[in-house]
């Protein structure tokens, strides 16, 4: 008995220990295969990097579904609690829709934020000027809106050029920007209801455009101002007006590794050049546009804050691809300091022609006759002949080229040859003079005001004209570029946007970024600094940054040449139109950097800046600004040389189709390609972002039918 | 038609806030009256430039008529001698060949000059901080359909709205005040649900900030809605009287 | 104190006492009217009402309350030009032009309240320092019995070309007093909140109304002695 009960117990310790044996191999096996994976995965980054690949996983792009990513990417993420948040400055350039809502929102969060603009008051920036509409996913007109089809079309409107997992992101949030703008009080269009009105816009099946008047940047801008002004009456928010950011200043941590820790800006009233610390750095300077020197932009919008990222390490990314707006006022002259812009929405009703005859067209060029003297079956309504399905309402870039195209071949209406009419006479006929007058009545008034002609009588005359770029610092998914604690929103990041940005997508994209990703993903990266105390601007980085940029002032005033800034600027504006404009090619581009290298030399030995460097210095604001110009323009012509097919808002007329579209090239192309500054005057880098679409079937855009 | 015009610019010049100002006058040929007249006073610059002169100082942006920063005082008008403009909308057809064009800056206490026809408008974000918002913060918020607003309350909230914080008004009247101006923010938020909640707070909060700052005492003479660019209406200043009086019999 | 440091506050003072004056000077208008009813029907209605208000107690009140009303507003009015001057800056613009839809009035109004308070004066010495301050103090102050207003009247008004010269002078002063009120009945209105979209056009018009109906109701007794003044030196 006892023995059978030895045995038993015996044969039991023997199976416990046998089964602890198998646990502890089990254990040791999974932990060597951890291991392994982890060796693989450092070794597939590793190659990554070795190859110049920027992998999903450096992108921080969270696992799981589409829907779930920022869910999950919220859940998971680190936060800063409230009395660290105290502690913790963070400096945003910029006070547009991204920059002011970043703003204040990280204020009301608890984190102290000095802010920058370039203007007298952060009301000023170009936001403001945005007409058309904000779009989300809101379906209040219960037409089959969804957060997905605002995805989709975003998606595809960006020609297939954007990341998923970013754009999803965007279309998630936009419902609550609009929750948000109408709490602070943004007088949204209405319905005698009450409830908010919604417009169609171009590229899109639903009525998804929230409005306020032909002035919705304005008003969006303001809410965000008002929730700003709020946050620097309360003393969070230190307001620095008139002051021009011209460095980024790094600082290296414990471990070596530099981070982005204040930067050196300008005052601009002054001159002097002043020193402020952050933990982390935010810019929000909006796009590149005024590259061309006429374009829709403000003639303050610069990109030199993206350049001074770029010289840091954080990537350019797509610089070529900039969008040209196809219904602008002509160019009048050359003493023309920028364009205007009209709403897109004019093409909802507005027929476009040229005439079908080159004697009438050169007869109009000549001032000889006017657009209403041509008889209907003498015009040629290009659009609606090439596109039958969409007609006047084809995307920008289509609308674009094609005016390009009549106009080249020598069909131009106005005294350049470089204008298409836009007509509204079979709009009046139709709908009568009134509705077109209660529709479109402020636009007509802004061409009177600037033509001098009334459009009701004469169709009125528009051309293309640069108007955003959808290219720019390159960020992960928590919007931070490739320099640790460095990040970029709103239209100066490369964006979400792909090769295209469908209307009214550029404000919900400086919302969403400002108001609700932001604000998130920051405290990722802050949540490890706050054992950081905050520096002396005394340090030697400091010391070094500000020299480098008074050596740079100093430079510039020495040279004393004879050309004036805006001499040199319209005339890279000039290359960039002629060379790197609607219709690129492999020998265009090659001449726009000859010619810019020759340009830049010209500048910066001929180049005249007249007054002092340390006092208000308009001249000397402009040629710091064109010194970055001249390099973006040549990355933007580098940038495009590269990328062998037409996408979006990039027209390689080497890659087109026998009808004259564009011709995307998915197997080659399909990534984002980062520049990495290599130096001055050396070749900057390629890196790529492979966009592999998990989730979305890519295909042709087709707007014939 | 729009012609070639010559004309004769004075200008006023002031090296800085606190230096002595004066007017100088330069001549220009051959303007193209299509210019705008900011493109003019390019035009005028790039010829300073050439003969080694400091070029004018003036604010200007968006040249589109909406950021507000351009503010020049043409011919006695704040933005010129046209209506419902601003400076940067101003073409020169508006002007006659051989006429001397005279340009000031806003001229108002609290709107110092900082240089030429550049001047200090941070009185208006002072008045703007001191309660020109709806205090809410970020997230949070009902769904935006949640509370109806009847069409009329919502069109004339935006007519207010409109303001783009020129200062023209404060520039035009006589009595440098700047109550259109406070007006049209204190309308357009006491007009809708959102900012009623604030109402009384919000109308004191700017109005003082105004007083403080140096603005003048309101005559309603309605220069400043005359020369308003964006043509916001005079009656915004009777709902900023009628909430801030309602304000102080409720305290 | 709100009324005098909020610059809304000092405008509603000057609304208020405004207002008075302007309702005073409607009565006062109206009771003039009687002067020329009496001499056309031989009645004595205006005296009648000047012997109510004589040198009864609550006549004195109301005349105290008056001058204080005139002295708010004359005092008001030079506060807020002073600060007004000063929060224009130092600098003046060089060229001004007209600016459409902006009334002249309405930027002079305080040249034209010291013409009106100028020609109170002469007013005051003229007939109140016969009348009231007569019956009040007892002091004889003119050839005419304190109580008989009407003769005091009509004496300065028809004393042939001294009297033509009182009514142009009165006239001149009326006009002042048009423009005056022409801005300052809808101002008031305005300062007090009382507008909207729909309702300034019309506070515009009421404003207009009444200072013509105030302005009317003394002119027709000056015209009126001036008619009979002109009849008697032809006759």
């Amino acid at each position: 008995m006892s023995n059978t009960e030895d045995l038993f117990a015996a044969a039991k310790e023997v199976a416990g220990k046998v089964k602890d044996t198998v646990q502890a191999v089990k254990e040791a096996v999974q932990e060597a295969t951890e291991t392994v994976l982890e060796v693989k995965e450092a070794v597939q980054q590793e190659t990554a990097k070795q190859a110049n690949i920027i992998t999903p996983k450096m992108a921080k792009i969270p696992e799981g579904p589409l829907e779930k990513k920022w869910t999950n990417y919220k859940d998971h993420q680190k936060l800063v609690n409230p009395a660290n948040k105290r502690r913790l400055d963070v400096i945003v350039v910029g006070t547009g829709l991204a920059g002011a809502s970043a703003a204040a929102t990280l204020a009301e969060l608890g984190f102290n934020v000095l802010n920058f603009c370039i203007q007298d008051s952060p009301r000023r920036a170009h936001s403001i000027a945005a007409q058309g509409g904000i779009n989300a996913a809101k379906n209040y007109q219960n037409d089959g809106d969804s957060v997905y089809r605002l995805y989709y079309d975003t998606i595809k409107g960006g020609d297939y050029r954007a990341r998923e997992a970013n754009v999803y992101r965007l279309a998630e949030v936009s419902n609550n920007i609009i929750d948000q703008c109408v709490a602070q009080g943004v007088p949204f269009a209405r319905e005698y209801g009450g409830l908010l009105d919604n417009r169609s816009f171009g590229g899109a099946q639903v009525s998804r455009t929230f409005y306020a008047k032909g002035q919705t940047g304005q008003q969006l801008l303001l809410g965000a101002y008002s929730a700003l002004s709020r946050q620097i009456g309360k003393g969070k928010v230190k307001m620095y007006n008139r002051h021009e950011m011209l460095d980024i200043v790094m600082i290296k941590d414990e471990n070596g590794e530099e981070r982005a820790r204040g930067i050196i800006a300008r005052n601009l009233v002054t001159g002097r050049i002043e020193r402020f610390f952050a933990h982390a750095v935010v810019v929000a300077s909006g796009g590149y546009g005024n590259t061309f020197f006429l374009s829709t932009n403000a003639m303050a919008s610069n990109g030199s804050a993206a350049m001074q990222m770029y010289r840091h390490g954080a990537y350019f990314a797509n610089p070529c691809y900039a969008q040209i707006h196809p219904t602008c006022i002509p160019k009048h002259g050359d003493f023309q300091s920028k364009l205007t812009l009209m709403s897109e929405s004019l093409r909802n009703d507005g027929r476009i022609w040229v005439p079908k005859k080159l004697e009438d067209a050169k007869r109009l060029q000549k001032g000889e006759i006017k657009g209403r003297d041509i008889p209907e079956e003498d015009r040629d309504y290009y659009l609606e002949r090439r596109y039958p399905a969409f007609g006047n309402l084809v995307p920008r870039d289509v609308a674009s080229r094609a005016a390009k195209e009549r106009c080249d071949a020598g069909y131009g209406v106005n005294n350049t040859g470089l204008a298409v009419f836009l007509d509204f006479s079979e709009a009046i006929q139709r709908l009568g003079k009134d509705v077109v007058a209660q529709k479109y009545g402020n636009l007509f008034q802004m061409y009177e005001k600037i033509v001098d002609e009334n459009p009701y009588e004469n169709p009125m005359m528009i051309f293309p004209a640069i108007h955003y770029t959808m290219g720019g610092i390159w960020v992960d998914y928590e919007l931070q570029t490739s320099v640790k604690g460095l990040f970029c929103i709103g239209e100066a990041n490369f964006s979400d946007h792909g090769a295209n940005r469908l209307g009214a997508s550029a404000l919900m994209q400086g919302l969403a970024d400002g108001y609700f990703v932001l604000p998130y993903t920051i405290q990722n990266y802050l949540a490890d600094q706050i054992g950081v105390a905050r520096m002396s601007t005394d340090r030697p980085e400091f010391d070094a940054a500000e020299k480098a940029v008074q050596d740079k002032i100093d430079r510039l005033m020495k040279i004393q040449g004879k050309r004036s800034v805006d001499s040199i600027h319209k005339e890279l504006g000039l290359i960039m139109w002629d060379f790197v404009g609607m219709g690129r090619t492999a020998e265009s581009l090659k001449k726009a950097v000859e010619k810019i290298n020759a340009l830049k030399k010209e500048f910066w030995s001929n180049v005249y800046i007249p007054g002092k460097a340390d006092s208000l210095n308009n001249e000397l604001e402009k040629a710091l600004r064109l010194a970055d110009f001249l390099e973006i323009g040549k990355l933007m012509a580098i940038d495009a040389l590269n990328r062998e097919e037409s996408c979006g808002g990039h027209f390689r007329e080497e890659y087109q189709t026998e009808e004259g579209e564009a011709l995307r090239q998915d197997d080659k192309f399909s990534y984002v390609a980062c520049w990495k500054y290599m130096g001055e005057d050396k070749d900057p880098v390629l890196i790529k972002e492979p966009l592999d679409y998990e989730f979305t079937e890519r295909k042709t855009r087709n707007y014939k039918s | 038609m729009d012609q070639y015009i010559d004309i004769k610019v004075r200008v006023w010049r002031q090296a800085g806030p606190k230096a002595q100002g004066h007017f100088e006058t330069y001549e220009l040929k051959h303007v193209f009256q299509g210019a705008s007249f900011l493109e003019m006073i390019d035009i005028l610059n790039e010829q300073l430039i050439a003969e080694h002169k400091d070029p004018i100082a003036f604010d200007h942006d968006c040249r589109e008529g909406i950021c507000g920063m351009c503010s020049m005082y043409v011919n006695g008008h704040p933005h010129g001698p046209d209506s419902a403009i601003t400076t940067c909308q101003l073409h020169m057809r508006k002007f006659h060949d051989g006429e001397t064009i005279t340009v000031e800056p806003w001229r108002s206490r609290a709107f110092p000059v900082i240089k030429d026809l550049m001047v200090d408008r941070q009185a208006y974000d002072k008045i703007m901080q001191a309660g020109g918002f709806v205090s809410v913060n970020t997230g949070g918020v009902p769904d935006a359909n949640a509370i109806p607003i009847p069409k009329p309350i919502a069109d004339e909230a935006m007519d207010a709205a409109s303001c783009i914080g020129c200062g023209a008004c404060a520039a035009a009247c006589k009595n440098g005040s700047a109550m259109l101006f406070v007006a049209a923010k204190v309308s357009q938020l006491n007009l809708l649900p959102q900012g009623k909640a604030e109402k009384h707070q919000r109308a004191k909060a700017m109005l003082q900030k105004m007083d403080e700052l140096g603005f003048g005492n309101c005559t309603n003479t309605g220069a400043c809605a005359a020369e308003c660019p964006k043509q916001v209406s005079l009656t915004h200043i009777a709902r900023l009287n009628r909430d801030f009086i309602g304000a102080k019999f409720c305290d | 104190m709100w009324l005098k440091d909020s610059s809304i506050g000092r405008k509603l003072v000057m609304s208020i006492t405004g207002t008075f004056l302007v309702l005073f000077l409607l009565f006062h208008g109206s009771m003039n009217l009687c002067l020329v009813i009496d001499d056309i029907f031989g009645t004595s209605a205006y005296n009648w009402i000047c012997s109510m208000l004589g040198a009864n107690w609550y006549a004195v009140i109301g005349t105290l309350i008056l001058a204080l009303a005139v002295v708010v507003h004359f005092a008001y009015a030079i506060v807020l030009t002073v600060q007004n001057r000063r929060a224009r800056g130092n600098d003046r613009y060089a060229v001004e032009a007209r600016q459409e839809g902006v009334d002249w009035a309405s930027k002079n109004m305080l040249a034209l309240g010291i013409i009106v308070l100028g020609f109170l004066v002469l007013h005051l010495y003229n007939f109140w320092f016969k009348m009231q301050f007569a019956e009040l103090t007892g002091i004889e102050t003119s050839m005419f019995d304190p109580q008989d207003g009407s003769a005091i009247v009509k004496a300065l008004f028809t004393d042939g070309w001294c009297g033509i010269v009182y009514c142009l002078l009165y006239i001149v002063w009326l006009c002042a007093l048009w423009f005056h009120l022409s801005h300052g009945v809808w101002s008031a209105m305005q300062t007090m909140g009382l507008s909207n979209n729909k309702w300034l056009p019309r506070i515009k018009v009421i404003g207009t109304v009444v200072a013509t109906l105030t302005v009317g109701l003394f002119m027709v007794v000056i015209l009126y002695f001036l008619g009979v003044n002109i009849g008697q030196m032809c006759a």
